[in-house]
This record gives C-alpha cells, structure tokens and sequence, in this order.
C-alpha cells in the first residue's frame, strides 16, 4: 500500500524536471497512474469482503511513534475506490480540459499530490501519518483552488480554503495527541480497545470538540461552510475531483474513523446531528437560490456532507449502513453532475441556468450522463439513490421514538431540496429550446464526456444490483465504521411501507419545487442581504480585526531600528529573569569555596574592561567592532582556559567572521553621526549595568545550585559505545542530537537564501531604474 | 587592500588553511573539531584571500557560486540520514565501516553528516560575504 502513496508524490515530483515532456502527447501517461492504483484496490475487493484487513508496517519515526502503518479495511477501501476511480475520470478529463494549458504539468503534480495525500489520509493506521497526510490534502487542494492565480477572486478563495481547513488542523492535531496520550498508543486499530477508557476520562469532551472542528472545517459543516462555495472558483476538474469524492469527504472519512473509537455516548451523537442536520437544511435551501451551475452543486455537496454528518451522528446500525451506502452514491452522481458542469462551461463558456437551454440537441451523450445522475441524486427507484434515500429515512424512522418524526421531516425536507438543486444542475440546461447563441455548441471530446457517462452509468448498475454491491462492498465499510458486524442486505424492493411513501413523496416535492420555484438574479440578491450576519463575513472581518491588529503592533514595536530592537530584546529579558531570580530568593555565596583567582585571569579581565571603555567612549565605527571583537577573543581564552577546546574555536573562527562581515557592512555605511543625547546615554547605560548585574546574579546562583549531571553523564558514557566517537560535543552534534544540527543547517541555508535575495533584488530593481 | 606581502602569504596561506579545515573536519569525531569548526576556517581562508585579492579572483577561484554549496551539502546531510532506511534501520541510525581506512580514520554515516555540516557552513558564509561585498 505504501507503494501506491508514493507513487503519486514521487511522480508529482517528477513532474518538475519533466514538465515540458508532459505537455506533448506524453501526457497520456498521467491517467494511467490512477488506473493502475484503482486496479490495484479494486483487486482487494474479495480479500476485504471476507472481512480480514491488510496491514503494512514501515518505521519512519520510532522513537516519537510516527510510522507509516497501513491499514485497509472496508472503509479506507471504499474511499480508496473512490479515489483512484474516481481519479482515473477527472484524469483524463482533466488531460481534456485544460488541454494547451501553459501551467499544464504545474496542475497534474498538484493533483498527483493531492491525489496521494488522500490515500495516505484514508491508509493510515497511525493518528499521526493521517494528520501529516490530512494537512498536506489541506496544502495541496490550496494549490488546486488557486489554481487559476492571475484571478483575485481566485486567490483569495484559496487562501480562505487553507485558512479554514488549515485552522482545523490545528485543533484536529491537538484532538489527536489527546487521544494518543490518554489511550498511549497512536495506531488506529489498537485504539478501537480504548473506547471505554477514553469515553469516561476527563478530557472526552475537549477531545470532542477538538476532533469535530477538525473535521467540520474539512467537510464543510456549519459554520465553516462557506469555503466550499468559494472554492468553485476552482478548475471544474478540480471541484468534481475535491469537492465531490475525495477533500471534503476526509471530514466524514475521519468521524467514521473515531465513531467506534469516541462514538456512542450521548455527546458525540448530539453534536454532530446537531450540526449535521442544521448544515443539511440550511444548505439545501441555500442550493434552491442559486443560479450559477456550481453554486447549486456546492450547496447540494454541503447538504449531502450534513446528511452524512447527520447519519454519523444518529449512529444506530441502521445509520451506519446508510453512510456507507450514501457516500458512494454522493460520489457518483455528484462527480458526474460536475463534470457535466465543466463540459458546458468549456463549450458555452457560461454557467448561468437562466441562460443555459435545450443542450442535448447539441451533446446528447451528456445529457444522458446528466440525466442519469439527477435521477440517481432525485432517488427515482432503480437508481442507486434510491437506495440510499431509502436508507436513510429508515435510519431516521428507526432511531428513539420521540426523536423520529423530527429527524424524518428533517431528513425529507433536505431530500427535497436536493432533488430539485439535482434537478435544476443536471436536467435544465439540457430542456427547452436550444436558443441561437449556444449553436454552434458541440459535444467535446470524448475523453471529457465518457467518464462523467461511466460514472452516471453505474449509478443505475448498483440500483439494479444493490445486493451485488452491498454483500462484496459496502457491507465491510458499514461494519468498519460500527466496529463491529453489521446486518447489512441491500435490496431494491421493500414492498409498500413507510419509507417508499416518503420516498414518493420527496420525489414528487421536489419535483414540484423544480417547476414552481425558478432562481432568478432577484431573488439570489435579496437572500445576500443577509450576508451581513453570515458566518462568512464574520470570518472576513475577523481576517481584517487581526490584520489591523498586526499593523497596529507591527508599528508600534518593529520600528525599523536597531537600536530601538536591541532595547526591547534586552529589557524584556531583564524583566524575565529578574522575575525569576526574585522568586528563587536571596543568594548566598560561600567565598571559601570558590577557587583563587590567577594572574591570567586578571589579565584578560583587565583587557576586556579596556576594551569597553574604548567601545564606550569611540567616535568611529571600525573601532568598536575592532574592541568587540577583543571581547570576543578574550571570551575564546577564557574556554580554552576552562578545558572547551571546541567552543573556544568556534568562537574564535566565528569572532573573525563577524567582524570582517561588520567591516564589509560599515563600510558601505554613511559616516558616523552621534544620535545620541545625555538622556539616552544614562538610559541605556542603566539598562545595560542591569543586563550585566542579572547575568552575573544567574551565574552566581547556577554555582550553588545543587547540579545534576545525569544528562551529561549519559553522553559521556554512551559515546563511545553508542556512536563510536571520543569528542562528546561532536557526538552530540552529529548523533544524539543529529536532528537537531540538520534543522539548524537549514535554518543556516534560509538565511543565507534571504540575504541573497534581499541583497540581489534589491539590484535589479535599480538597475531597472 | 593592496598589500605584496599579504598577496604572496595568502597563495601558501589558502591551501594550508584548506588543509586544516579537512583535518578538523575530519578528526572532529574524536578530538575537538567538526564540521561546523572546519567549514568556519575554511570560509576564513578563502576571506583572507578576498582581502589579499580581491572578491572577484577569490570566485575565480572557487568556479561555482558559493550557493551551490548549499544544496550540496544540504543534499549530503539528507543522504547520511537517510541511508540506515535502505538497510531497514531507522533513520540517523550510525553506520560505521568495520576496519578504519588509512589517514582519515573510522568512516560512518557520522561523517559524512559533519562533511553536509561542513559544506552548508561554507556556503552560507561565504554566499553572505561574498554578496554584501559584491553589492556596490
């Protein structure tokens, strides 16, 4: 399995150098990745049906329990079908649309990675890989979003997609570690053990909240919704791709995950209905009012994610079972209709439905695909909607008594809602009368309308056969995410009971709705008078709170000189620390202790108080920084003196450096000119005696406080035997603390980089004046 | 600076520089020294020779832009952590040649992550020098 993660990253990586090769008719190679991954799960099939998982171990971090472990059960293959086959039609529909594009490769790399980070997140095992996955579907649907840069609309979408998601991450993460300290394991499939242990300690309910806003931003819920819509702004491959299968599924991907693990308490199921089932309405009345083709998907896709959430959160077997049968049936019939989506806006190059008429004159096998869609997503009977309609309102009709007539007219007035959007995105633009304007309209290339036509076609293939489809498939995804055997037998016939009359009933609803009720300019207008209180706004103005405020900060701290930086740096240490020795009490100093001073020592504190008075009293620059470096060296004697050979020539060598690099800058300085006054002089003089006392006060104290040694001991044991080495600090360096020494290169490199770029910049910019 | 004396020291003075700056990096496992320390005197060496010659015939020398170090030393680095994964180890796990090879001593992935410190070092130093110097 691993395998098939790192395909697509290394590919996407490969992409840099070969980019150009990519745009030719080489291109082809790219649909063929997600082909061979889909072929590769799809032969997992039988060994899952049979209820045993695949695992794959590989070490990565073992000492801070992060491994690459693999895990693919029901639900991570369900979504891993998804995927890669879903996959497989937005490539080469993809391959299509943006064909002659000049950022042609730059797409297919994010999309490989995206791709990728998918897998990874539905694969992983260990809490910790899925969040490194999770945070790099969050980077790369960035990328995708904002795929089209030179649009600010386009932009500042992405952004806001990242900064939800992004913000989710942060307390999905915190989310995550909690559960791993208190259960002390990361790894998913031995977590399922600590259901009870973590459902009655203390912190479940952060944990809760923590993991659920994780997931809610991701899936679009209520009141993080409103990224989704915005990230239409996206290459419809990319919406049919993120928005209809995969990205926002992650969400409901992970609270299935964790139900067995956190679920069944009282908390858990509240919440998400809460959420789930207000997010399922209040996006689905969204949809009714839109008129631009993608709005009414996004909307639809929001709802369907609230009915998921929803489901979740009722939580009995029957829900369970109606999830895992309505996340395939979202995913394709909706990737169907956004597809449809992108093939009419490549050829009309509009996306307006009070525009858009009588197109199956032109591209009939599209409306087939569209049409096919709409009635699987309108739930007509024989459609794999059906199914899933059905499911669902036998999950609400079963749950407690008192709950159910609530819960079922809340789930029938969505369906509803969704049946006409359905309607209204996969059937109008095709009805009526083809006006003049979209003549010379044509069916695209075949590539672009057999997949959506593929996927529409399936969704009628598992109506017909839902037994096929539930016994060898979705039966292990609904028994994954209940953590346990679920009684799961799909037919498409239950005889005449409640639930085909509640059927019939949103069927004929939201049908009704569809010639009722048209979305006009007007009233889409009217309902953005009540932006000011959405959720979106508010979020924008708290962008714009938090953006005053770092100006305001930026300002009033980062005034743009040095001197006024150091000052600060300094007085906030003195008050730091003073603080803390203050409250370590008096120090007492035992004189008999301490060893005699000798000649050499007064020596060099007899040149380093010479060398301050110079620093101090100086008219020219090339002095001071000459009598700083004296300090400097003064410092290098008093190491080597002390027995630290190795600090004594780093600082010696780094001594040097600074002040040749002082000489270099100085001399490109205007000439020295006295800013100073008496104020500032007896201000800075008293800041700088109070650093000096502070300092030498640790000092004194580090003496005499009780030392441990153990740390120091350890090294000074182990080196030799653990890393074959004499000299302790180098072994600490380039072994124990290795990591660290790498990280602090890089940094080393980044600055470099930076100085580099200022200085160059800064010179064509001149040049070009 | 045009100074004879400091241009002839500085022709002996370079290679000798060079040589000590290999010769800390490579004793630094046992006794002091190390990369970091090595990469610092050899970036003195080729400063000292900036001053004696100018920056331009110091880049002369050298070939390549000091931040090509970078990515090579960085590269390196990556290389000796990464490596214990093929052998099915961990990553920066220490892998040390059984027999010591002559005059370099005990060869290991140790080493060759002081050899990325080592470049890093070089190349930053001098990038940062060489650019504010060059920049008139």
């Amino acid at each position: 399995m691993l395998f098939t993660v790192l395909t697509g990253l290394i590919t996407s990586s490969l992409l840099v150098p070969f980019g150009k090769l990519i745009k030719t008719k080489w291109s082809i190679v790219l649909p063929f990745i997600p082909v061979i991954l889909f072929l590769f799960y799809l032969w997992h099939v039988p060994v899952i049906a049979n209820g045993t998982n695949v695992i794959q171990h590989l070490a990565w971090v073992p000492s801070l329990g992060v491994n690459f472990d693999f895990r693919l059960d029901g639900l991570s293959l369900l979504f891993a079908l998804l995927i890669t086959g879903i996959g497989t039609g937005i490539f080469f529909y993809a391959r299509s649309y943006l064909k002659g594009h000049i950022y042609f490769d730059r797409f297919f790399a994010y999309l490989l990675l995206f791709m990728s980070a998918m897998l990874g997140v539905v694969l992983s095992d260990n809490i910790l890989t899925l969040f490194v996955f999770w945070e790099l579907t969050s980077i790369s649907s960035f990328f995708l979003i904002g795929f089209n840069n030179d649009s600010k609309a386009s932009r500042s979408s992405a952004l806001m997609a990242l900064s939800i998601t992004g913000m989710g991450g942060f307390f999905l993460l915190a989310g995550l570690i909690l559960v791993g300290n208190i259960a002390g394991t990361f790894i998913i499939s031995e977590l399922f053990a600590y259901h009870d242990q973590l459902v009655s300690h203390p912190l479940y309910p952060l944990i809760v909240g923590l993991l659920c806003i994780g997931a809610f931003t991701k899936s679009a819920q209520f009141p993080f919704h409103f990224w989704l819509p915005g990230a239409m702004k996206a290459p419809t491959p990319v919406s049919a791709y993120l928005h209809s299968a995969t990205m926002v599924k992650a969400g409901i991907y992970l609270l299935a995950r964790f139900t067995p693990i956190l679920g069944d308490t009282e908390l858990w199921k509240i919440t998400l209905m809460v959420v789930g089932g207000f997010t399922m309405i209040f996006a689905a009345v969204h949809s009714l009012f839109r008129t631009d083709l993608k709005g009414i998907l996004a909307y639809s896709t929001v709802s369907a994610l609230g009915i998921l959430t929803f489901l979740l959160g009722i939580g009995t077997t029957d829900a369970l079972v109606a999830v895992s049968v309505f996340i395939l049936v979202h995913a394709l019939y909706k990737a169907t209709l956004f597809m449809v989506t992108g093939i009419i806006d490549h050829e009309t190059h509009t996306r307006d439905i009070t525009k858009l008429k009588g197109l199956r004159k032109v591209m009939m096998p599209v409306f087939i695909a569209s049409l096919l869609a709409a009635l699987s997503s309108a739930g007509v009977p024989s459609t794999f909607g059906f199914i899933g309609k059905d499911l669902i309102y036998e999950a609400t009709l079963n749950f407690r008594e008192s709950w159910t007539i609530w819960l079922t007219a809340l789930a029938v007035l969505t369906n509803i809602g969704l049946v006409t959007a359905g309607f209204r995105a996969g059937i109008k633009p095709f009805s009526g009368k083809l006006p003049e304007t979209f003549q010379q309209a044509s069916l695209p290339y075949q590539s672009m309308w057999i997949p959506p036509l593929i996927l529409a076609v399936l969704g009628i293939l598992f109506g017909l056969f839902p037994g096929v489809v539930g016994d060898y498939f979705t039966h292990q995804t609904a028994n994954a995410i209940a953590g346990g055997e679920t009684d799961m037998h799909l037919q498409l016939w239950h005889g005449f009971n409640t639930v085909l009359t509640l059927s019939g009933a949103t069927l004929a609803a939201g049908v009704a709705l569809y010639f009722a009720n048209n979305p006009t300019e007007e009233k889409l207008l009217a309902l953005e008078r009540f932006n000011v209180i959405s959720s979106q706004h508010l979020f924008r103005q708290l962008g714009k709170g938090i953006r005053r405020a770092s100006s305001w900060y930026t300002n009033k701290i980062h005034n743009g000189y040095l001197r006024s930086y150091h000052l600060k740096i300094i007085l906030f240490a003195e008050l730091l620390l003073g603080y803390k020795l203050w409250l370590g009490g008096p120090i007492q100093i035992d004189y008999a202790n301490l060893t005699p001073l000798s000649w050499y020592e007064f020596g060099i504190a007899a040149i380093l108080m010479g060398a301050l008075y110079i620093i101090v009293t100086t008219k020219s620059r090339l002095t001071s920084v000459v009598s700083t470096s004296v300090i400097g060296y003064c410092l290098c004697l008093m190491f080597v003196f002390y027995s630290a050979p190795d600090l004594g020539m780093t600082q010696f060598t780094i001594d040097t450096l600074t002040t040749v690099l002082f000489v270099l800058v100085l001399y490109k300085l205007p000439p020295f000119i006295n800013f100073m006054n008496r104020g500032v002089v007896i201000r800075d003089a008293i800041v700088a005696l109070g650093f000096g006392i502070i300092i030498s006060m640790i000092v004194l104290r580090v003496l005499y406080e009780p030392t441990t040694t153990d740390i120091s001991d350890f090294y000074g044991e182990n080196a030799y035997i653990l890393a074959k080495g004499k000299n302790v600090v180098n072994v600490i360096l380039v072994d124990f603390r290795g990591l660290d020494t790498m990280f602090e290169t890089v940094v080393l490199a980044v600055a470099a980089l930076g100085v580099y770029s200022l200085l160059k910049l800064r010179l064509k910019s001149s040049e070009k004046e | 600076m045009n100074s004879v004396i400091l241009q002839t020291a500085t022709r002996y003075l370079l290679p000798i520089l060079l040589l000590f700056s290999f010769f800390l990096l490579l004793r630094g496992h046992y006794y002091p020294g190390g990369g970091f320390v090595g990469g610092l005197v050899a970036s003195i060496a080729f400063v000292l020779h900036s001053f004696a010659n100018g920056t331009e015939s110091t880049m002369k020398i050298l070939g390549y832009k000091p931040l090509s170090l970078i990515p090579i030393g960085l590269a390196t680095l990556t290389v000796s952590v990464t490596v214990p994964l093929l052998f099915g180890l961990p990553p920066m796990t220490g892998l040390w040649l059984e027999e010591p090879i002559p005059v370099i001593g005990m060869i290991g992935s140790a080493l060759f992550f002081d050899i990325g410190v080592y470049l890093v070092v070089i190349g930053v130093v001098l990038t940062i020098l060489f650019t504010i110097a060059l920049n008139n």
